[in-house]
């Protein structure tokens, strides 16, 4: 029976995020217009952009490989599995035990290589533009991740994000090492989710696009696909954060039915404050040129050092 | 008893050579003939190691040859460290055998090749098996010297004989470092035997300098930085089924010899050799991976990810040290299987990498990725098995890379335990290097296979080129097979490992459940945990879902056209993204720091209509700082030294006494 209940809060979990990616995208991209004093679209738009996309015929170009094809649905299931295996309204998951957060930022560059390869498959420009500067980006962005994980492990002791999650909640403490690991964190994800100031989610047609030179070539359900993904991969470093920085709300392991919906709904309040935050910040400041990025996520790296560093000198920073 | 068919069988590989001399005058018989039996012997080795590595057959007992040192004769045994390598090396030897029945038909001198390839199995299985200085020894400089008449097969170019130079010179180098090493733990007893020498005290200055001279011997071979400079000539020169030998198996056997000295020959280690060795490893794998990212020959960037690997090697091996040294065996354990975990795994996808750079070549002729490009379309088979081995090279779930790479990282994360505050200090930085090798792994892969593979063709030979023969698909396969194995069912080469755990640093990792979670506990079920079953599972679940029911409720509908492009799709190749344009951002953010890197731009006269240049400059710091000045000054002694050449008669006999008198003083006064 209790099998049934944790196999039924895996399943509930993964649908959630599934369905609340979108909105999370339509939120940011509401609050976005809503600051520039513009009307901006519909909160459920990005759903409606998805049906579309769907229902589409494909366009691909004549010398596609089977790994264009392929790659979307690559991409998307890695992120997918990663991002179900972060901690949303409930630790303890009955699979959280799959893999830990070191291998979630892998699953990530997993998606990362697909996407990369998918956009050199045709052989243009842009795609190649894309996938060199996405990789150089991860270059810096990856190790980042790892230091950051570093700092949060050593002061949890543990690598699995559910007893993180619950460390942080009983002893939680205000220390220097997790401030920087939270900073080296958000620098990442703006990074990863191809924000401002690495990179602009509205831009087309522009030679500084990182993200969106990689996708060019895709149309129809394959874009659909990948755009899911990447919603998915927003709402994920959303949840990392939330979860790790600010685990209150949380449901326990194998908790009741009113524990788990607080833990639901605290989430929501949670990730609505992440996206404001994210779009107070992307609407303040301008974009980088694209060889500052280094410099950026340099910083982000060198935090996340100090970070695990300083941890290395005394369990108590 | 494993000892007796072990050897036995490599005196059948060195028969099989013996008799290749004899039948290259029917290449076609000769190949299949070499190739099959060596593979075969290769098959039995393995599977004979396979057994004493898991405890089913009983692993005592010695043999000694009379033969060697006369008072000391020459041993051979197997005890778990050795019967770990010898799987790793035989695995790679049979698999390289099979491609090699397709591959080496397109040998045009085979000749040169055939004799050489049983011998070069037998010297790197006689080094693994050998319990005594001499034989090592012997058996070390007769796989070195095997490999360099492979790495010459091809004499005729010059880049080739240069590699052949410079790998003699380095190997000759290596192996009187090995020599010195065991000349001082034997002592002046000359206490050859392995047996008896790792139970002598030793002076405290002693196992230092020992530490010190493996690393220029087994790393020089393994290629370590800053002696790596021969490996990528070396290798890419060979064969491509002896490349993969070279860089997959050989670098295993260099690996061997310094677990071999540091961890069981010379006693217990002391802290400072873990820093030595961790720095070193660390430096190894950065300066690799940015060396291979920047390379153009698909050979050469493979050679120069194999320096990567080593050094993420030798990062494991550091930290088992660290822990050894500070006796927590627990953590030492884990560091030993993870760094062994990793050997093997690169044993397994840089043999698979070398096939398909082979299986390329074969096909188009070309080493240049930069000339490659949509091979995707024409070499279908290839091209899925080599996008696996550069997933795994990458360190991607759920392959075998990242397994032994997570591993790593669990063992930084319980290093800040260690007492020492130097290495509380470095521990972060190397685990900062690891990542950073690992991403930058990524990169190169991502490139190499996007150039190379992806795209369209950027000449007529990739344009035309043909899948290559069953024999190299299915060795390949099988490696691919084998890297998804590792990757997915850990457990099972975590708990086959945990028998050279225990001898060398006397504990080992906690026995993986295999069923029912499937996942690797490194330490505690809290504390970590990774199930690459599941993910493949989930992943494959989650994709096949999402394809399922896009096709089945939205549409199917697909249609083919010119590429967007953005609105001006241009059809000739060249307008492509090429290597050196995808690793430009990498360069100009870290070459300045590596390579000293830097654009000259010769912009011609006004008036004058010839075009403009641009050229990278780009230095090999290690080649400029070390090799450059010493090259530089023994050939200024040799040319001083060459006056002695023509000297007189007389001059030669006065010279002749001279020395004569010299060494007669000498003995005089030590006596």
């Amino acid at each position: 029976m209790g099998l049934i209940r944790d196999l039924a809060v895996q399943g509930a979990q993964m649908v959630f995020v599934l369905l609340l990616a979108p909105l999370l995208l339509g939120l940011t991209r509401k609050l976005k217009a809503r600051m520039l004093d513009r009307v901006g679209p519909p909160l459920f738009q990005p759903y409606r952009d998805l049906l579309k996309l769907v229902r589409k015929e494909v366009v691909i170009a004549e010398n596609a490989s089977w790994l264009f094809r392929v790659a979307p649905y690559v991409i998307f299931a890695a992120t997918w599995v990663a991002a179900a295996l972060v901690p949303t309204f409930a630790t303890g998951l009955q699979f959280s035990w799959t893999a830990d957060l070191i291998a979630i930022t892998a699953l990530l560059a997993s998606a990362r290589f697909f996407l990369a390869l998918a956009g050199m498959d045709i052989g243009t420009a842009f795609g190649g533009i894309g996938a060199s500067r996405e990789m150089l980006f991860a270059s810096l962005a990856e190790p980042a991740m790892i230091m950051m994980v570093f700092v949060v492990a050593l002061v949890a002791g543990s690598t699995q994000l559910s007893w993180v999650a619950n460390f942080m909640l009983t002893h939680a403490s205000l220390r220097v090492s997790l401030g920087m690991a939270l900073v080296a964190l958000i620098i990442v994800a703006l990074a990863e989710n191809a924000r401002i100031p690495v990179d602009n989610p509205a831009t087309h047609l522009e030679l500084t696009m990182v993200h969106e030179a990689m996708v060019l070539e895709y149309s129809g359900r394959h874009l659909a696909v990948i755009e899911l993904a990447a919603a998915l991969k927003l709402l994920l470093y959303v949840s990392l954060i939330a979860c790790v920085f600010v685990p209150w709300g949380l449901a326990p392991p194998r908790s009741g039915f009113l524990p788990l919906v607080i833990g639901a709904v605290t989430y929501i309040g949670k990730i609505s404050v992440g996206a404001f935050l994210l779009v107070f910040f992307e609407t303040s400041i301008a974009k980088m040129r694209v060889f500052r990025v280094p410099e950026l996520l340099g910083a982000a790296l060198m935090l996340g050092f100090l970070g695990t560093l300083l941890l290395f000198v005394s369990r108590s920073f | 008893m494993p000892v007796v068919v072990a050897l036995g069988s490599v005196a059948v590989l060195i028969l099989v050579a013996v008799a290749a001399l004899f039948l290259v005058a029917r290449p076609a018989f000769a190949t299949r003939f070499v190739y099959g039996a060596a593979g075969l012997v290769a098959l039995v080795l393995m599977v004979t190691a396979l057994a004493a590595l898991l405890g089913r057959v009983d692993i005592s007992g010695e043999i000694v040859l009379p033969v060697g040192l006369p008072w000391v004769g020459a041993h051979f045994r197997i005890d778990p460290l050795s019967a770990f390598f010898l799987v790793v090396i035989d695995l790679g030897a049979a698999a390289a055998s099979l491609y090699a029945l397709g591959y080496g038909a397109h040998e045009t001198q085979p000749e040169r090749v055939l004799p050489f390839f049983p011998a070069f199995l037998a010297g790197m299985n006689l080094v693994i098996l050998a319990a005594d200085a001499f034989s090592f020894l012997v058996a070390w400089e007769f796989m070195s010297l095997a490999s360099w008449a492979l790495v010459m097969a091809h004499h005729q170019a010059e880049e080739n004989r240069r590699a052949g130079f410079v790998y003699l010179v380095m190997a000759s180098f290596g192996t009187l470092m090995l020599l010195l090493a065991f000349g001082l733990m034997a002592g002046p007893d000359g206490v050859y035997a392995f047996a008896e020498m790792r139970h002598r005290v030793h002076a405290d200055w002693l196992p230092g300098l020992v530490l010190l001279l493996a690393l220029l011997g087994a790393g020089s071979k393994a290629g370590l930085v800053p002696l790596h400079v021969w490996l990528p000539l070396a290798h890419p020169a060979a064969p491509s089924h002896v490349s993969a030998l070279m860089s997959g198996v050989m670098t295993k056997v260099a690996l061997y010899g310094f677990v071999r000295i540091v961890f069981d020959l010379v006693g217990d280690p002391v802290w400072w050799w873990s820093a030595v060795v961790m720095a070193l490893g660390a430096l190894t794998a950065v300066v690799g991976v940015l060396h291979a990212i920047l390379e153009r020959d698909f050979k050469r960037l493979l050679a120069y990810s194999t320096v990567e690997n080593i050094g993420i090697v030798f990062i494991g091996l550091g930290l088992a040290l660290a822990f050894a040294a500070n006796e927590m065996a627990a953590p030492a354990a884990l560091a030993i299987t993870a760094s062994l975990f990793h050997a093997l795994n690169h044993s397994l996808f840089k043999g698979l990498m070398f096939f398909g750079a082979g299986a390329v070549l074969t096909a188009t002729g070309e080493r240049d990725i930069e000339k490659l490009g949509g091979l995707i379309h024409r070499l279908p088979v290839t091209a899925v098995v080599v996008l696996g081995g550069a997933m795994a090279i990458s360190a991607l779930p759920p392959l075998n890379g990242f397994v032994s790479e997570w591993m790593i990282f669990q063992a930084i994360l319980l290093s800040p335990d260690l007492p020492q505050w130097a290495l509380k200090l470095m521990v972060p930085a190397v685990g900062a290097a690891l990542a950073f090798s690992a991403a930058l792994a990524g990169a190169c892969f991502v490139r190499a296979y996007g150039v190379a593979f992806l795209g369209r063709p950027r000449s007529t030979a990739a344009a035309g080129a043909h899948e290559v023969d069953r024999f190299s698909l299915v060795a390949m396969g099988l490696l691919l097979g084998l890297c998804l194995m590792a990757g997915v069912v850990p457990g099972l080469v975590i708990d086959a490992v945990s028998s050279v755990a225990v001898q060398v640093v006397g504990h080992d990792m906690p026995p993986q459940p295999l069923w029912p979670t499937l996942s690797i506990v490194p330490v505690s079920e809290g504390r970590s945990s990774y199930s690459g079953m599941l993910v493949l599972v989930f992943i494959a679940m989650s994709s096949g879902l999402a394809a399922w029911a896009i096709h089945r409720f939205a549409s199917k509908a697909l249609r083919r056209g010119p590429a967007w492009d953005c609105g001006f799709p241009d059809a000739s190749p060249v307008t492509q993204y090429t290597a050196d344009s995808f690793a430009m951002p990498i360069r100009r953010v870290f070459g300045p720091v590596a390579f000293r890197s830097h654009i000259e731009r010769r912009m011609p006269p006004p008036g004058d209509p010839s075009p403009a240049q641009l050229k990278v400059v780009k230095h090999d710091l290690s080649w400029e700082i070390l090799y450059a000045p010493i090259s530089g000054r023994v050939a200024r002694l040799a040319e001083r030294l060459n006056t002695l050449q023509f000297l007189s008669i007389r001059s030669y006999l006065t010279l002749v006494f001279a020395a004569l008198v010299g060494l007669l003083v000498v003995v005089a006064i030590w006596a």
